[in-house]
């Protein structure tokens, strides 16, 4: 079952849940930070996704008037991107990751084009997932799209920056992954003891800056 | 301070509460008790607040001596035949246990996951807000291991209302939860080739997720791949081999397969008790 809102649909996700379908990963946050900022009573969690806003609802008793007030919102007209010329975060990179040459095949780029792509446009954290404090980085340069690798790699060092898709990322831990590795910075992405775990959080704008060491 | 010196954990034995709400836009997943409704009634049958920590017993086989002092506790969930001292108490029941004596669960006949109360709760460091082991991320405090002390709150002013609570046991037998159609059920075929199949639990059973074996549901667009979606416990996954996964409470908070269903709320305590081998049916919900 679906309602419009805007050019998306609202639908149930079981019973204590709803999934917002947005046109843009600026919608996306948009609708997460309306929601936010308005603390409705019943919503118990806000999730963005890459083209979806999960909206958790306290008991099933609240799903259909949250529906409700969903399909009726408004949320704040698209702002720009010439509205933020200015990073709320610069990450200092070394540009020595293990697939730069199979980027740059890939891309058609030379490395140091890889690099100048990758520096030249900010990026914004659409949202969260595979490990605490992983940022998927969207609206970066389009030439970077590479797909993931064929066979990921079980052991991917912390803070290593790699490219998927239209995403960039940074591994906050040492994991298995299958992104493609163009370089590592240094940045601490997770750290419990800090007030805010989380280095990256959703709708941020972030800088890559390259560094020698 | 009171404490529990865990003698033997058995296969897991982890400190769970009601989890970390509202830090998925971190990465960071709720976790909790995967039977939520047994770890409520432990709790409450010891007079403790929903929100204290009791310890989520995986099959049995754990063991702890009480230490500075006697503790009330009441044990629930899949059946263990609890003791002290080797003398069955009850599951669902508050049992007092004196310092010295020991407290066993074993192996439960049918279920997974026993959980253990103590009057006060259990007492160890808070990590964003709540002391859940999430084993999808290792945060919290890791699984019980021989030799370590479970520390025992101090508890709250009103005693335990009732010395035994009746619910239904946690039985083997084949079982149907309840679920929702979609978000992604339109990426399947037949979606409800969910309903009609019958479904085995496969060995990959663990608070993340369980994945079903039975018929493969095949998907609409093989070669259509999903944006990352958020996902809650109780959501139906379905990777490219069509097999489906019911998420637990250590879920991923986004992922890329279309989930075709999501289990009612209520449904997601029962599936935390189904182990590997057990037989079940899917059916719809009317809401």
């Amino acid at each position: 079952m679906s309602d419009a809102i805007g050019n998306g649909a609202i639908r149930d996700y079981g019973d204590r849940a709803l999934l917002v379908e947005c046109d843009s990963t600026d919608e996306v946050l948009r609708l997460t930070e309306a929601l936010r900022s308005q603390a409705w009573a019943g919503v118990a969690g806000v999730v963005p996704g890459a083209r979806t806003v999960l909206v958790e609802v306290a008991d099933g008793h609240a799903q259909r008037e949250i529906r409700d007030g969903l399909s009726a919102m408004a949320i704040r007209p698209r702002q720009p991107v010439a509205d933020h010329p200015h990073a709320d975060m610069v990450i200092d990179v070394v540009y020595d990751g293990a697939d730069l040459d199979e980027v740059s095949r890939r891309t058609g780029l030379t490395v140091g084009e890889v690099v100048a792509a990758h520096t030249a446009t900010p990026w914004r954290v659409a949202f969260s997932g595979f490990a605490p404090g992983f940022a998927y980085l969207t609206g970066g340069d389009e030439r970077l799209a590479v797909p993931r690798r064929g066979e990921p790699r079980t052991r991917v060092p912390a803070g290593a920056v790699g490219l998927a898709g239209e995403f960039s990322g940074i591994y906050p831990r040492e994991s298995p992954g299958g992104w493609q590795l163009i370089g590592s910075t240094r940045a601490a992405l997770w750290d419990l003891d800090r007030s805010r775990p989380a280095l990256l959080t959703p709708g941020m704008w972030v800088r890559f800056r390259s560094v020698s060491r | 301070m009171r404490s529990l010196e865990v003698i033997a954990p058995g296969p897991l034995a982890v400190i769970e509460d009601t989890g970390r709400a509202g830090l998925a836009h971190l990465g960071v997943t709720r976790s909790g008790a995967a039977d939520r409704r047994s770890h409520a009634l432990a709790n409450r049958l010891v007079a403790n607040p929903a929100g204290h920590a009791t310890v989520e017993v995986t099959l049995g086989g754990f063991t702890a001596r009480v230490h500075g002092g006697s503790v009330d506790i009441a044990v629930t969930g899949a059946d263990c035949t609890p003791t002290v001292d080797g003398t069955p108490f009850g599951l669902n029941s508050v049992r007092r246990v004196a310092p010295g004596q020991v407290i066993a669960l074993a192996a439960p006949a049918a279920g997974v996951r026993s959980y253990l109360a103590v009057r006060g709760g259990v007492a160890s460091a808070l990590v964003l807000g709540s002391r859940s082991y999430d084993s999808l991320s290792g945060i919290g405090p890791p699984p019980l291991r021989a030799g370590d002390r479970i520390g025992v709150g101090e508890p709250a002013a009103q005693y335990p209302a009732i010395d035994q609570a009746a619910v239904e046991p946690v039985r083997g037998a084949a079982v149907t939860l309840r679920m929702i159609a979609g978000p992604r059920e339109d990426w399947f075929t037949d979606p409800g080739a969910l309903v009609s199949a019958e479904w085995t639990v496969s060995h990959h059973a663990d608070r993340v997720g369980l994945r079903l074996t039975g018929p493969p549901l095949q998907r609409r667009w093989p070669d259509r791949e999903l944006p990352s979606e958020p996902l809650t416990r109780g959501a139906i996954q379905v990777p490219p081999n069509g097999q489906p996964v019911i998420l637990g409470a250590d879920h991923p908070v986004t992922g890329g397969y279309p989930v075709i269903g999501v289990l009612v709320d209520d449904d997601t305590d029962r599936a935390a008790q189904l182990r590997p081998g057990q037989r079940l049916r899917l059916g719809w919900a009317r809401v």
